[in-house]
């Protein structure tokens, strides 16, 4: 029933005491405000995290080789070896699991010298030669032209495709790279793609100064023969990549003669336990802040609870009247709920809306000031996260209301009205 | 209208047991206007809750209206209140920060008539009591008087069978005092059975029946000279 009555009541009996009111709903203003400061900053930090990472599998493991540390079938410990074409072929013809499987080299002259020359710019970039498939596995995204595809593999194509950064270094500002040339090494590849970063900050701009060139193309150019730098797969949908790394370091181990309990013969890096770990440390991150919030809100409430006790004390005389005309027991707790979930509304909404409109401002002054990415990125508070605070509140303003509507009705009418 | 039998009632406080009541027989028909007098401590506000339902009993029957008053859920006794008694309270008690109209439209309130139409019921009342220009006035702006004739008007909203009335000339003076009951009489000719407890001899003359209590028993009773 609403009712224009209750409305009075209850703003009328809280404004008896304003002094008292306000550092009460300041309690509840300040825990939802705390809660939705502190999401939305859990928020901003695993999105810059998160974002660091692009649309990386994360489904994904590393492989590379290293000294051998047990002597096996003749062969003395400390031995170096390396992947090559032959360990390709038996990778993907033996393990049904795998999804996608990117045998990497990378162009040495990488580290500081100049290494791309065009007419009379010059730059020095990371030279990589890759399968198709390493655009499936650590995206990037193409502006213009296309990513190596298998004719490249196969012809071993003097093509490459070019991070913006390169576009920049060796192209003036009003030419199209698609389809001009540029000296790598002494040869002349032609470019057939021009690539953005899908990461942020530090991440992609080192992304950007890439080249990509065929992966067989490499081989020849560098003279690396047969030779692989190192492999990249990912495990199908629902396998867990540890099944494929552990086939693969099986059939690696016996291909090259290596001793099975030799542990550090092959080097791995598994993305998805990496990435578990982080998932979990943010889940204990939101954690945390859920409960420190919540903690914040209960104490706010309480403070609720404490004065809607005190307000029926001293009310206890008129809710004595109220009862010898005829108000039930119900009508009792109900406007002593009312009115402590109108409190608690009222105070956790402008705290909501303060928490937002913060969130929502430093949001906006980090896209201003182009800071947004490494450490902090798009620090927003979602709608499903603000109802179910919305619903905290509500259920806390019941909880806070229930004791003191508990209280005035165990006190019998006629005790009441003896009140003075 | 109001039968009573055998009604025991104590209190206890501690270790201590208080027999305030001992064994009350009473029949009230309807119609009647009836003063309970008695020095403090002879029982006649306990047995004014016990017969306004705000209180319960130990032995005997309480029977309002031909319906047995006992063990009754706080829901069914406020229900009881609002439909068949109307209390008027030595101190008016008044809703201070509600105006005489609201004041006494309140009971309606509870039985969820609607705002516009108990506030027009409210000012039918008041203007009974002569008092419709005092409609939007807070009680702290009414004297004793009007005070008590708003508490009146609010016990009457309702319609009910009885009016119970617990010292209600008790703060007023003298003049006001007769004011109020020759207003009790005349409420009581529309049939309207009116219990009056009082200490006040004057004021118990005014009523056609006078009931003595002392220590918890009916001491006297006699038919007033009116």
């Amino acid at each position: 029933m609403i009712d224009i009555d209750k409305w009075k009541e209850i703003i009328i009996t809280l404004q008896k005491n304003k002094v008292r009111t306000f550092f009460t709903a300041f309690g509840v203003f300040w825990g939802i405000f705390m809660l939705i400061i502190m999401l939305g900053s859990g928020n901003g930090l695993q999105n810059a995290v998160f974002q660091n990472m692009g649309d990386f599998s994360t489904n994904s493991c590393f492989m590379w080789t290293q000294q051998t540390t047990v002597s096996y079938k003749g062969f003395p410990r400390g031995r170096f070896f390396r992947f090559n074409n032959g360990d390709t072929k038996a990778l993907l013809q033996n393990i049904p699991e795998l999804k996608e499987l990117s045998p990497r080299l990378q162009g040495f002259g990488g580290d500081g010298a100049n290494n791309a020359v065009r007419n009379e710019k010059t730059g020095a970039f990371t030279i990589f030669g890759d399968y198709p498939a390493w655009n499936r596995i650590d995206p990037i995204k193409i502006t213009s032209g296309r990513f190596i595809n298998n004719f490249d593999i196969k012809d071993n194509r003097k093509v490459v495709v070019i991070g913006k950064r390169v576009v920049e270094v060796l192209f003036n500002p009003d030419e199209n790279p698609i389809n001009e040339y540029i000296k790598i090494n002494g040869v002349y590849f032609k470019v057939v793609g021009v690539f953005k970063s899908k990461k942020n900050g530090q991440q992609a701009e080192r992304e950007e100064q890439n080249i990509h060139m065929p992966f067989t193309t490499l081989q020849r150019i560098y003279n690396f023969g047969e030779d692989v730098g190192w492999y990249a797969m990912t495990a199908q949908d629902n396998v867990p990549v540890e099944i494929v790394e552990q086939k693969a370091r099986e059939i690696l181990k016996k291909r090259h003669s290596i001793a099975p309990e030799d542990e550090r013969a092959v080097g791995g890096f598994n993305v998805a336990k990496e990435f578990k770990k982080m998932r979990g440390l943010f889940a204990g991150i939101n954690g945390l802040i859920w409960i420190v919030g919540i903690g914040t809100l209960l104490a706010g409430v309480i403070g609720v609870s404490n004065i809607m006790l005190v307000i029926v004390k001293e009310r206890t005389k008129e809710i004595g009247i109220q009862r010898a005309i005829g108000a039930t027991p119900f009508n009792v707790i109900l406007q002593i709920i009312n009115e402590a979930v109108f409190l608690t509304s009222i105070a956790g909404s402008l705290g909501l809306i303060a928490g937002f409109w913060l969130v929502e401002l430093i949001n906006f002054l980090l896209e201003s000031s182009g800071s947004n990415g490494e450490m902090f990125k798009n620090p927003e508070v979602d709608f499903r996260i603000a109802m179910s605070a919305l619903i905290i509140l509500i259920l806390s303003g019941v909880f806070a209301g229930l004791i003191p509507a508990k209280r005035a009705v165990s006190i019998k009418p006629i005790d009441a009205l003896r009140t003075e | 209208m109001i039968e009573l039998k055998g009604l025991h009632k104590s209190y206890i406080t501690g270790t201590n047991k208080l027999h305030v009541l001992k064994g009350l027989d009473m029949l009230i028909e309807q119609g009647e206007l009836v003063s309970i007098m008695g020095s403090s401590g002879s029982g006649k506000s306990t047995l004014l809750n016990v017969l306004g339902i705000l209180d319960s009993y130990d032995q005997g029957f309480y029977k309002l209206n031909n319906t047995l008053m006992s063990n009754l859920s706080e829901k069914k006794a406020a229900q009881y209140r609002n439909n068949m008694l109307g209390f008027v309270f030595q101190s008016f008690n008044l809703i201070s920060f509600k105006n005489a109209m609201e004041n006494v439209a309140l009971p309606l309130y509870y039985q969820g008539v609607s705002r516009k139409k108990r506030n027009s019921i409210a000012l039918e009342y008041l203007e009974k009591m002569g008092l419709k220009d005092w409609a939007e006035h807070m009680p702290n702006e009414l004297s004793g008087g009007q005070k008590q004739r708003v508490a009146i008007a609010r016990a009457m909203i309702s319609k009910p069978k009885v009016i119970l009335a617990d010292e209600p000339t008790g703060a007023l003076d003298t003049k006001t005092s007769l004011e109020v009951m020759d207003l009790f009489r005349e409420i009581n000719k529309d049939g309207i059975t009116m219990i009056i407890v009082t200490h006040e001899k004057d004021i118990s003359e005014k009523t056609d029946r006078i009931i003595h209590l002392r220590d918890g028993i009916i001491e006297s009773e006699f038919i007033s000279k009116n």
